[in-house]
């Protein structure tokens, strides 16, 4: 299963009927998106709205690849997961975003290693059908559960230092 | 030691959570926007309030009324924040209430920091950036979220 994630803000249609043109040429495989505030009707996505952790989790845990936008709730819940992460990051020039910072998390944390990115639909499209084909797709980086631990120890004595 | 730890929905709060461990063996109290989230912090209290932003300049002054009536009744000893909007909100609550602050910029913030990010750095006592480029004498940076 392809599970498909736009977060929890503004609709993100480009991708949903981006992956959607894509779903349709593997029917065998079940593509399932997360949704919100959409008007495109999907015709190979099976689309959910808003999540409960719970349900998120599931999906999450059932998929062999997440798609989503370059949100690092998204990216840092893949990450942890152990699920491979391809990010198509909101731009501004569609209003899928007040500011280009997707774009700027997105060729960050592809330049360190972290995930793949798709900066277009046909990219994506490109990147999808290369993924799907490999025997299993392994993702880039793994996060374990927690800050790094020069930040938990400097917010430890932000705390013990309280006047 | 009452810790009161603040994100909206999304990125922020997934953040917020990887960070709480620094608190370890304090009473650690959360607020966030998504009733569902209860789940996610096992035992720890809970409070949602109504998510809001720059567009919504009523909004904004409602979850700000619920935002210092929850502050006050709570009385934490410190308050931490990932943003964006109810994290700032609870930065300027803390001040106005006389309890100190720590602003975590998100890590989505690559190039330079939130809006709100940028208010609460007038403001916070504490703040971090996430990203090294970005540290300044008043921004510190002490690694991030990613471990």
């Amino acid at each position: 299963m392809i599970f498909i994630t736009i977060g929890t803000q503004e609709p993100f249609d480009r991708l949903i009927k981006a992956m959607d043109e894509i779903a349709g040429l593997y029917k065998n495989k079940e593509f399932v998106a997360q949704v919100s505030n959409t008007n495109y009707v999907s015709n190979n996505l099976k689309t959910v709205e808003f999540l409960e952790p719970a349900e998120f989790e599931k999906l999450f845990n059932e998929a062999e690849l997440i798609v989503s936008h370059a949100g690092m709730g998204s990216i840092i819940s893949a990450l942890t997961k152990r699920k491979p992460i391809l990010v198509v990051p909101r731009l501004m020039k569609y209003r899928e975003h007040r500011n280009e910072h997707q774009l700027a998390t997105a060729k960050k944390m592809e330049q360190l290693g972290y995930i793949r990115v798709a900066y277009d639909t046909d990219e994506l499209k490109d990147k999808v059908m290369e993924i799907l084909k490999l025997e299993a797709v392994e993702p880039l980086r793994n996060l374990g559960n927690y800050a790094s631990v020069e930040l938990l120890e400097s917010l430890r004595l932000d705390a013990i230092n309280v006047k | 030691m009452k810790v009161l730890a603040v994100a909206s929905a999304g990125g922020h709060w997934i953040q917020l959570l990887r960070l709480t461990k620094a608190f370890e063996g304090n009473e650690i109290i959360y607020i966030s926007t998504k009733m569902g989230f209860k789940t996610m912090v096992g035992d720890n209290e809970y409070h949602i309030i109504q998510d809001s932003n720059r567009k919504n300049k009523l909004g904004l002054l409602k979850t700000f009324m619920q935002v210092i009536k929850l502050v006050k009744s709570i009385k934490p000893s410190i308050i931490i924040t990932t943003g964006a909007a109810p994290g700032l909100m609870c930065i300027v609550a803390g001040r106005i209430l006389g309890i100190k602050t720590v602003w975590v910029d998100s890590i989505a913030n690559v190039e330079e920091l939130s809006m709100s990010g940028k208010i609460a750095s007038k403001i916070a006592h504490i703040i971090y950036t996430q990203w090294p480029e970005l540290a300044t004498g008043k921004i510190k940076y002490r690694g991030s979220i990613l471990s």
